[in-house]
């Protein structure tokens, strides 16, 4: 069964004030995947993500969704799209409920989520139910992102795109989150692209990674290659 | 019994010093408090507000809608002038004070080019009620209650409604609500329409107590500006207390000295204010439930 490409990239340069940080990234990712894109701080890889969703503006070459470019499509239609974002550092709207937080994400797919599709949502984090009228600013980073997560499933994103979900976490909920990520993956079939350094997380979750360097896809390879400590080496340290 | 009518007329005093604060703040304190600008055309809107509102009633509207058409009147200038001079200047916000000043000038100028100096307006309605030997304004009141129904509406707006948590939202972490599927652009053109509309209200409230003049807005912008100084940037936790306070001191100075008392207390206790809190009530209040 081969299925259709969801997202893809065609030689995309995008950077900060004229400074490219990314030269040239070409990377393919089809329905259904869990993709990750590994490499050193400092390498491109949230600016990726930003670029992906629309947060920053590409130099050249393309983003495609769904076999469209989107280049031109401002942000909060990206998302509308059908791609929910979950940012580096988790970016919760601090002094709102957990609840109003998680009411943001409907906007995604401008529909009211049902009942029972929020409960689904609190079965894979019932923190987040026990917390629901507590400001998410008061919460721990581990929970903060996995409101952050919770609040994308709001809106059925047929593409979530994590930025270093296991940043500054326990290494519990690290598991923890990895794993809820693959259930979701296999029980709707939500496609994920993550930016990670974390290997457990990369191995738990990941079917096959980008390794990004200076701004290019250098290399493509199986999460499993990563339990050689040589390739841990070359791809990700610093 | 002199006692209770002297605790009487200053209640009366306080709360109509309270009426006028609110309704004069709250715009200019959502439009600064949401969206980070200063909008010195703020006595403009209050303006037109007024204008629509008395032309509207000398029509034949009754007063109530005519009072709601000059909210809406102004709301509708609020979000024009958003989108033509506000929307370019939003990562310039020191600009935008200056742009504002530039649309108030204008604005009173046009005013009275095209309309004269002064435009007849609409009688106060209600009459009056007597406590022992004093009588007081019905209307007064009225406005009193207008003031808490607005805070009461606005506080249900901005947490029950969805677009008051995606308003709040936007504020809060604009990029990130913009990535999450919410239009910031309408969000922040709504919002400045709300605090615009909100002025145009407050004068609309006022038309049948004062006269109608092109910088009639003067009246309520220094007051309104001390509000929201002493309030910050938090409308419920910061421009109604801040309404409370300031209007005691102002009740309380203008019945011992006078009116000219009770403006000068305003502006010591803003000093003062600045000095001790910086960033106003609400602000303290945040930083000490953090």
């Amino acid at each position: 069964m081969r299925s259709e490409v969801l997202l893809n990239t065609v030689g995309l340069w995008s950077g900060y004030g004229g400074k490219p940080v990314l030269q040239g990234v070409d990377i393919n990712v089809r329905e259904g995947e869990i993709v990750a894109v590994i490499g050193r701080n400092g390498v491109g890889k949230s600016t990726l993500m930003k670029s992906l969703i629309g947060l920053l503006a590409r130099d050249k070459g393309s983003v495609i969704f769904r076999g469209e470019e989107i280049d031109t499509v401002p942000a909060y239609k990206r998302a509308r799209l059908g791609i929910g974002y979950v940012p580096q550092g988790r970016d919760v709207f601090p002094r709102l409920s957990v609840m109003e937080n998680l009411l943001v994400g409907e906007s995604i797919n401008g529909q009211r989520a049902s009942r029972d599709q929020i409960e689904s949502i609190f079965s894979y984090f019932p923190i987040l139910k026990e917390r629901r009228n507590q400001p998410a600013g008061t919460m721990s980073g581990g929970q903060q992102q996995q409101l952050a997560i919770a609040r994308v499933l709001m809106g059925k994103p047929a593409l979530i795109l994590l930025d270093e979900p296991s940043e500054g976490i326990q290494p519990n909920i690290v598991q923890d989150i990895a794993r809820i990520m693959v259930e979701l993956n296999k029980s709707t079939g939500v496609t994920i692209v993550f930016v990670e350094q974390n290997i457990d997380m990369i191995r738990a979750m990941a079917q096959r990674c980008y390794v990004i360097d200076k701004g290019r896809i250098t290399n493509e390879i199986m999460p499993e290659t990563l339990e050689d400590r040589d390739a841990v080496r070359r791809y990700l340290a610093v | 019994m002199t006692v209770y009518y002297t605790l009487f007329t200053f209640l009366y005093q306080t709360g109509d010093a309270f009426a006028f604060l609110v309704l004069s703040a709250c715009g200019l304190a959502i439009i600064f408090g949401m969206m980070g600008v200063i909008n010195l055309a703020h006595g403009e809107f209050i303006m037109c507000g007024a204008y629509v509102c008395a032309a509207s009633a000398r029509a034949g509207l009754p007063l109530p809608l005519a009072v709601l058409a000059g909210a809406l009147a102004a709301g509708a200038a609020g979000m024009l002038i958003e989108r033509i001079v506000i929307r370019p200047l939003y990562d310039r916000p020191l600009d935008t004070i200056v742009a504002t000043w530039g649309v108030s000038m204008i604005v009173t100028q046009s005013t009275l080019i095209l309309l004269g100096s002064t435009m007849p307006g609409t009688g106060t309605p209600f009459g009056s009620f007597a406590v022992g030997p004093y009588s007081y304004s019905i209307y007064r009141v009225v406005l009193m209650g207008a003031a808490l129904a607005t805070l009461g509406l606005l506080w249900l707006g901005f947490t029950r409604t969805r677009f008051g948590v995606l308003a709040r939202a936007t504020i809060q972490v604009p990029h990130i609500a913009q990535a999450l599927g919410v239009n910031t652009g309408l969000v922040y053109s709504l919002t400045f329409g709300l605090g615009a509309a909100l002025a145009g209200l407050a004068g609309g409230l006022y038309a049948p107590t004062m006269t109608l003049v092109p910088t009639m807005g003067s009246a309520f912008v220094v007051e309104a500006f001390v509000t929201v100084v002493v309030g910050g940037a938090d409308i419920f936790l910061g421009t109604a207390p801040a309404a409370l306070v300031l209007g005691i001191i102002k009740a309380a100075l203008t019945s011992w000295q006078g009116q000219l008392a009770g403006q000068i207390g305003l502006l010591v206790a803003v000093i003062i204010v600045i000095r001790i809190l910086p960033r106003g009530i609400s602000g303290w209040i945040l930083r000490e439930r953090a």
